[in-house]
C-alpha cells in the first residue's frame, strides 16, 4: 500500500544534506511550511541554496535558517523588508550570496525545471541590469532574455489537504509557489493541515497530483499569523 | 494652486479605468486606486501572488493571512474571484492579459523608460519583485508618483539616471500636479491642477510638454 505520510517534520527532512538546493514555498508567511523549516534548522545541514520569493523576516522560518548559518546562497525576487535583519547582516558581511530574479522569471524557471524545459526566452528584464551577461534574442518584434531552469534536491511546501497518495489542495493565496515547486525537486515534502482518506479529495479539485509529492506531514498546530 | 492629495490622485486615476478591466495595483499609493473606483463599475483586481477578484479590506479581527495581496496585507475575495499559482499569475502578466498595471516610480523618461526598483546606491539591498514582469506585460503601464522629488527635481526626465525596470513601457503618468500621456511624438498633458498656469507646470516638469487636444485649460 502506498502511504506517503511521515510521522514528524524532523523525520521528513532527515536526509537533507549539506550543499542541497531547496525550493521553499511561501509568499511572506502564506504558504510557508513553518514546521518543515523549523525541522530544517534543527537538522543543521549547511551550505544550503534556498529558493524563495523573499529572504526571510523576523526571527522565524527562513530567517531562522539564515540566522543559524545554514544558508550559502539565496535565489529570490524581494529580499528587502523592514524586518529582514538576518539576511541583511549576513549579506552585508559577504557571508551570503544573493541571486536576484524577477518574480515571474523565478516562477517560470521553477516551472521549466519541473516540466523538463531546457531554457526559455522571456521579455522580462530585457535592457535592464538583471539581464546583463545573459543571451538575448529578437523574436518577431520583441526582445527576449534566455533564462535557465532551477532544479532542486528538495521542495518544502505548505498545502491544505492531502491524501496518502500525496494529492494536494491548497488554501487561498497560500497556494503561491507550492504547485510549481512541487514539480521541480527530486524530493517534494508537503506540510499539510489535514490528511484525508483516499477518494475524499474531489479529483476535479486536486491542484497538485500525487506524482509530484514524495512525503506528507501533518502540522501539529495552526500556523502563526503575521 | 493646490496640489492633488493622494486620494485625489487615486480618484483621478480610477476615473480612467473602464468597466470590465483587469487591473494590478502596486504597493503603496497605487493600492489607493481600489477605494476610488466609481460605484457600479465592475473592475477585477489582480494580485501577483495569485488572486483575481480582490474585495475590500476585511473588518478588524477577521483577517486571514492565507488571503493576502502582494503587499502582504489581508484582503477579501469577491464572489467570482479565483486563486492560482505563481507561474499562472505571471503568465497572466507576461502574456498581456492584464489591461492595466499601476506602479510607483523613482523616474519616468519621456520615451516611457521606467526606473522603480533600485536607486543604484552601492550599499542598497536590491529587490525587484514583480515590477519587471508588470512593466513588459500589462497592456497599459501606469505610473503614479509625485512629480517632484523632495529636492524639487522633476521625476519626469529626458533619460533615467537610475537603473531601468523596463524600457519604453510607461503609457501614462498620474502625479500630484498633472496627468501626462507619453506618446511617440512627445509628452502630452491631459489635466493639471487648478490655479496653476501651464507655463509654471512646464517650468517644474522641465521636459518639453504639449497640451493634449482634450486638455482642460487652467
Amino acid at each position: 500500500m502506498i502511504d506517503k505520510t511521515i510521522a514528524t517534520a524532523a523525520a521528513a527532512v532527515a536526509d537533507v544534506h549539506d550543499g542541497a538546493t531547496i525550493l521553499l514555498g511561501g509568499f511572506g508567511t502564506a504558504g510557508l511550511p513553518t514546521e518543515l523549516t523549523d525541522a530544517l534548522v534543527a537538522r543543521g545541514a549547511r551550505e544550503l541554496t534556498i529558493v524563495n520569493n523573499n529572504a526571510g523576516n523576523g526571527d522565524t522560518g527562513l530567517a531562522a535558517l539564515i540566522g543559524a548559518g545554514c544558508v550559502k546562497k539565496i535565489i529570490c525576487s524581494f529580499p528587502r523588508q523592514a524586518d529582514a535583519w538576518h539576511f541583511e547582516k549576513r549579506y552585508r558581511a559577504g557571508e551570503l550570496e544573493l541571486e536576484l530574479v524577477p518574480q515571474g522569471t523565478l516562477a517560470e524557471r521553477i516551472r521549466a525545471a519541473g516540466a523538463g524545459v531546457g531554457a526559455f526566452f522571456t521579455p522580462t528584464a530585457y535592457g535592464t541590469d538583471l539581464a546583463k551577461g545573459k543571451e538575448t534574442r529578437r523574436i518577431g518584434e520583441r526582445d527576449y532574455v534566455l533564462e535557465m531552469p532551477i532544479h532542486a534536491d528538495f521542495a518544502l511546501i505548505k498545502a491544505h489537504r492531502a491524501d496518502r497518495w500525496g494529492n494536494l489542495t491548497f488554501r487561498m493565496t497560500a497556494r503561491n509557489f507550492g504547485p510549481i515547486m512541487a514539480t521541480a525537486a527530486r524530493c517534494t515534502i508537503a506540510e499539510v493541515d489535514e490528511i484525508v482518506p483516499l477518494g475524499q479529495i474531489d479529483p476535479e479539485s486536486v491542484v497538485t497530483p500525487g506524482i509530484f509529492v514524495k512525503r506528507i506531514v501533518r502540522v501539529r498546530h495552526a500556523p502563526q499569523s503575521v | 494652486m493646490k496640489k492633488w492629495d493622494r486620494n485625489q490622485m487615486a480618484a483621478r486615476m480610477a476615473r480612467d479605468i473602464p468597466e470590465g478591466a483587469y487591473v494590478n495595483l502596486g504597493i503603496g499609493l497605487p493600492t489607493l486606486v481600489a477605494d476610488h473606483i466609481p460605484a457600479g463599475r465592475e473592475v477585477i483586481l489582480h494580485s501577483e501572488n495569485g488572486v483575481l477578484g480582490i474585495g475590500p479590506k476585511p473588518p478588524k479581527g477577521e483577517e486571514d493571512y492565507d488571503l493576502i495581496n502582494a503587499g502582504k496585507e489581508a484582503v477579501t475575495l469577491l464572489a467570482g474571484g479565483s486563486f492560482f499559482h505563481h507561474a499562472d499569475s505571471f503568465g497572466m502578466i507576461r502574456g498581456q492579459h492584464l489591461d492595466f498595471c499601476v506602479l510607483g516610480a523613482f523616474q519616468v523618461a519621456i520615451n516611457g523608460d521606467l526606473a522603480n526598483w533600485h536607486t543604484g546606491a552601492a550599499d542598497a539591498i536590491p529587490a525587484v519583485g514583480g515590477a519587471m514582469d508588470l512593466a513588459v506585460g500589462a497592456k497599459n503601464v501606469i505610473v503614479m508618483m509625485e512629480l517632484l522629488t523632495k529636492a524639487g527635481e522633476s521625476k519626469l526626465v529626458e533619460r533615467c539616471t537610475y537603473p531601468l525596470t523596463g524600457a519604453r513601457c510607461v503609457n501614462r503618468v498620474y502625479t500630484d500636479l498633472a496627468v501626462f500621456d507619453l506618446r511617440k511624438d512627445g509628452v502630452y498633458v491631459l489635466d493639471w491642477v487648478e490655479g496653476m498656469p501651464f507655463e509654471e507646470l512646464q517650468q517644474l516638469a522641465v521636459v518639453p510638454l504639449k497640451r493634449a487636444a482634450e486638455a482642460r485649460t487652467a
